[in-house]
């Protein structure tokens, strides 16, 4: 890719994080090891719901090799894990203790670890751990009545209630009333990596350290701390190589606070690495919705209301994140169109399974096919096109910003740049829809089930409120950009590289970008929420306009010039009409050392911290467009066209965002037709294999057309960001249902994700008897 | 305990004498007993390939072998793709496709299509999609795997 001088941003430049990785060298929490550390594996009940009786670990604890085998007893001083943003007294019962106390409630859940000098041995030593539980049933279903939790607690600890208008007339007015029933089965991220923990005590420094952090660094350093009764000063959390996030790595788990426990009171560096069929059980599942809902319409299909009534199936405990997905399902749910009123009563529900938190694109995903379901039903209702209903309900690029009377993730709702209806044109005509409507109809016609579906949708990122970011240019002329931003794959370096290196005038391979270390920077708001590159970005480039301020004062001092007539190319301070000397910033820096004569009154350094705050989310948007196949003897679905346009404000580097949007809506796919964390009438999981749980390959993802837009940037920062990394997931559940059930001829008899062969060969198979 | 077994490991042409149990799977004697750790464990029952190493030239998935069955065997893993300071054609494709995001399955992809490829230099693209139908990525959703592969299998013919 050729770019011209200096110009970073927008840039499809290679990516700063590739040499390691492709040559075997890169550093994931199973390549690092300490001297002397021991390995832990955790013991983990077999049943979904039972009081604990006893715990035999005495065979364990006499195998040779083994230092420490610990249950609940051995840790009772600790207290439960936290929610992120604090103690919450109404929902701190539902937390999950570190090991399990008195009760089981799902099977995974870590009952005793054991620590031994090999992992081998820990694993022989796991094994003879036996756990003594009464079984009591489980609740299987989150829809069901709740049941009870403890004495004088029911399993339902909240409803997440949002809402505006008069839903109750809204319905009495309406022309027509479209009613669904839906649901999203239970998926997760479920990364290549399985999630790793070292803890490493320096007793030299009375500093304690977390290897294998993710995500947020910062924010689980403040947690941990508060668990452990450390000073955040003694603490310190280190990310390397992440294997991919998706949003369920790098939460605070019971492994991350045992290895940490351990290292202090064992006195050696613990090592903790998960294995496949444990993730699959103990990482946290996402996206398992009930949603019954009512939509009141006019006679021309625009909304009245919509009145939703919707069961959140939380698994066992109330993790970090507390409530936020089924409150961000409340706030998202409208999405794109206009609705006068609107009720959400979000039934957050616990069952015996593993704990579920947020999925990229949480709430989202869910919504999205809840809501596009329903646009397609009030379509088939009215005798409307679903392109046609979809168009009367948009919010206007005039009504901009949009301002509704929700909350997702504690921000207020508004919308702050959009033209929807644009980018629906835009899409339509990149598939040539009605051409493509003729020719589905046709060969539906023929006897194919051939579908086309269609979703339009709003996206959420870069909550803040606020990121900073340090600049330092060293003596050498290179750049180190210190952020608490976090990297999971995505691309942050080079993203963060290209946006400092376009600010301050430098190659963006000049720039080292350090992530993910609470030693190095005090404040970080990590990898979440689509809100690394528009926070930790502008705080980047904030923080390389100051340098760059800095840099031409004192190169206006050393080139007996007009600071306004010089500026920085390719590293090096010049006049803006090429003639004269230069001076590099490397020698700048020189200039500006602690020691230096020519420094003047001026501070030491070639360095400046920036912040960037902003008042509310930013919401990039999309269209989806499929057209899927259904083979009739198998049931199984094929995928035959794919359209994602993503409008995003401004792409800082267009082959990442594709790269995001592609592989998202690969995970989207499946979860709409492949993925599901299954249990049986007992509680048992029956998908803890890579086989059980099918995650798409090569063979199921088609290739898929990708329209970046770049029409409405953000009036929330300066750089017009929105972000990109759940755009491509977010509408692929809505898009896929629409397709498939327009192929069996939009009957809306898809209501629930993921669409499996066995459900698509039973409704064939039923309509040729 | 089982009796530890004392067998050789040639790896990328270099040998490691090491003693294991009879039950060490071969990624982890790579790994742990040898210090390659390029090489990375994702599912360890055979699904995912991101172990997939080189054994007498076969792609084969290192978590389901043993490391006595490899005693004496030529394995080649991901840090004996690179010749000096020239990358191999398809860490180069990797890069210039943005066929990696995490780069956690990334060893796994380059020993499969590097191993076929070395073969069967003339696999088409339905042949190329089933070979790569045998790892999994989560990150990429595959269509700059499939191309950077593409890519480098017809740089491999090139330089042939």
């Amino acid at each position: 890719v050729t770019v011209k001088s200096d110009s970073w941003i927008g840039a499809s430049v290679e990516r700063l994080e590739d040499p390691p990785l492709v040559t075997g060298r890169g550093r994931f929490a199973g390549d690092l090891s300490f001297p002397h550390q021991l390995h832990m594996r955790v013991v983990r009940s077999p049943h979904a719901h039972g009081r604990i009786k006893h715990i035999d670990a005495a065979a364990a604890r006499g195998l040779p090799g083994v230092t420490a085998v610990w249950t609940a007893a051995d840790i009772a001083d600790l207290p439960p894990i936290d929610f992120r943003e604090g103690p919450n007294a109404k929902l701190a019962p539902f937390r999950q203790p570190v090991l399990a106390t008195d009760r089981v409630r799902y099977v995974g859940e870590p009952v005793a670890a054991v620590f031994a000098d090999d992992p081998y041995v820990a694993e022989d030593a796991a094994e003879l751990v036996t756990i003594a539980v009464e079984e009591l049933d489980p609740i299987i279903d989150a829809s069901a009545p709740p049941g009870e939790f403890a004495p004088g607690q029911s399993t339902e600890p909240t409803v997440c209630r949002q809402g505006y208008g008069d839903v109750a007339t809204a319905f009495k007015e309406a022309a027509a009333v479209v009613e669904l029933d839906l649901a999203v089965g239970r998926h997760s991220g479920v990364p290549l990596e399985t999630r790793g923990a070292i803890g490493h005590y320096d007793a030299a420094r009375d500093v304690l350290e977390l290897h294998g952090a993710a995500k947020v660094p910062h924010r689980n350093r403040e947690s941990l701390a508060r668990m452990l009764g450390r000073s955040t000063a003694g603490l310190h959390l280190h990310e390397h190589h992440v294997g991919g996030g998706f949003g369920i790595r790098g939460e605070i788990y019971p492994e991350d606070v045992l290895v940490l426990v351990a290292a202090l009171r064992l006195k050696r560096p613990i090592k903790w690495l998960e294995d496949r069929r444990e993730h699959l059980m103990a990482a946290n599942h996402s996206r398992q919705q009930r949603h019954r809902i009512r939509a009141a319409v006019d006679a021309h299909g625009r909304l009245l209301g919509i009145d939703n009534e919707f069961f959140h199936d939380q698994g066992a405990y109330i993790r970090t994140h507390g409530t936020r997905v089924a409150d961000m399902a409340s706030g998202i749910l409208p999405g794109p169109y206009r609705l006068p009123h609107y009720r959400a009563n979000g039934h957050f529900r616990l069952t015996n399974k593993t704990p579920a938190a947020t999925y990229r694109s949480p709430g989202r995903y869910e919504t999205n096919f809840v809501r596009e379901r329903l646009m397609d039903a009030v379509a088939r209702k009215l005798g409307l096109s679903r392109v046609e209903v979809r168009r009367r309900n948009l919010i206007g690029a005039r009504e901009m910003p949009y301002e509704r009377p929700l909350v997702a993730l504690g921000d207020e709702v508004v919308f702050d740049s959009g033209d929807y209806a644009g980018l629906l044109d835009k899409a339509l005509a990149r598939v040539g829809w009605d051409a493509l409507e003729r020719e589905v109809a046709r060969r539906r016609g023929a006897g194919e089930y051939v579908g086309l579906g269609l979703a339009v949708y709003v996206e959420k990122s870069g909550l803040g409120p606020t990121d900073g970011a340090r600049v330092v240019v060293h003596t050498g002329g290179d750049v180190e950009l210190i952020t608490g931003g976090a990297s999971v794959g995505q691309g942050f370096e080079t993203v963060m590289a290209q946006v400092c290196a376009e600010t301050l005038g430098v190659d963006y391979r000049r720039v080292r970008v350090v992530h993910g270390q609470t030693d190095r920077i005090e404040h970080g708001i990590g990898a979440h929420a689509a809100r690394a590159t528009v926070m930790t970005a502008n705080a980047t480039a904030v923080a390389a306009a100051n340098v760059r301020a800095k840099a031409l004062d004192m190169a206006a001092q050393l080139l007996q010039a007009d600071p306004a007539s010089l500026t920085i190319a390719k590293g090096s301070v010049v006049r803006r009409d090429d003639a004269g000397a230069s001076v590099s910033l490397g020698e700048v820096a020189h200039h500006l050392r602690p020691a230096s004569p020519t420094r003047g009154a001026r501070d030491p350094g070639l360095a400046a911290d920036g912040w960037f705050t902003t008042a509310h989310m930013t919401y990039p948007y999309g269209v989806q467009i499929a057209v899927a196949a259904i083979d009739a003897g198998t049931g199984a679905v094929r995928i035959e066209k794919m359209l994602i346009a993503f409008d995003i404000g401004r792409a800082i580097n267009p082959m990442l965002v594709q790269g995001q949007l592609v592989g998202g809506a690969a995970q989207g796919l499946g979860g709409a037709l492949f993925e599901e964390f299954q249990y049986n009438e007992r509680g048992q999981p029956v998908s803890v294999t890579l086989a059980d749980y099918l995650i798409p390959t090569a063979h199921d993802v088609p290739v898929i057309d990708v329209l970046i837009t770049e029409d409405a940037p953000s009036t929330c920062n300066p750089l017009g960001i929105k972000g990109a990394g759940e755009g491509g997931v977010a509408a692929v559940g809505a898009v896929i249902a629409s397709a498939v059930d327009d192929a069996l001829g939009g009957t809306g008899e898809i209501a629930r994700l993921p669409i499996t062969p066995q459900t698509l060969k039973a409704i064939i198979d039923g309509r040729r008897r | 305990m089982t009796e530890r077994r004392a067998i050789t490991l040639t790896i990328n042409g270099k040998d490691y004498p090491v003693t294991v149990e009879p039950r060490r799977t071969l990624v982890d004697a790579i790994r742990d007993d040898c210090g390659q750790t390029g090489t990375h464990i994702g599912c360890e029952h055979g699904v995912c390939g991101a172990c997939t190493v080189l054994i007498d030239g076969e792609p084969v998935r290192a978590c389901l072998m043993f490391a006595v069955q490899a005693d004496g065997r030529s394995i080649r893993t991901v840090e004996g793709l690179q010749q000096g300071d020239a990358l191999h054609p398809m860490q180069e494709a990797f890069m210039r496709h943005h066929a990696l995001q995490c780069g956690f399955c990334t060893p796994g992809f380059l020993m499969l299509a590097v191993g076929a490829l070395e073969k069967r230099p003339d696999l088409d693209d339905e042949e190329l999609l089933d070979l790569l139908s045998a790892n999994l990525c989560r990150c990429t959703g595959y269509q700059n795997i499939v191309k950077a592969v593409r890519a480098a299998a017809a740089e491999m013919k090139a330089r042939a």
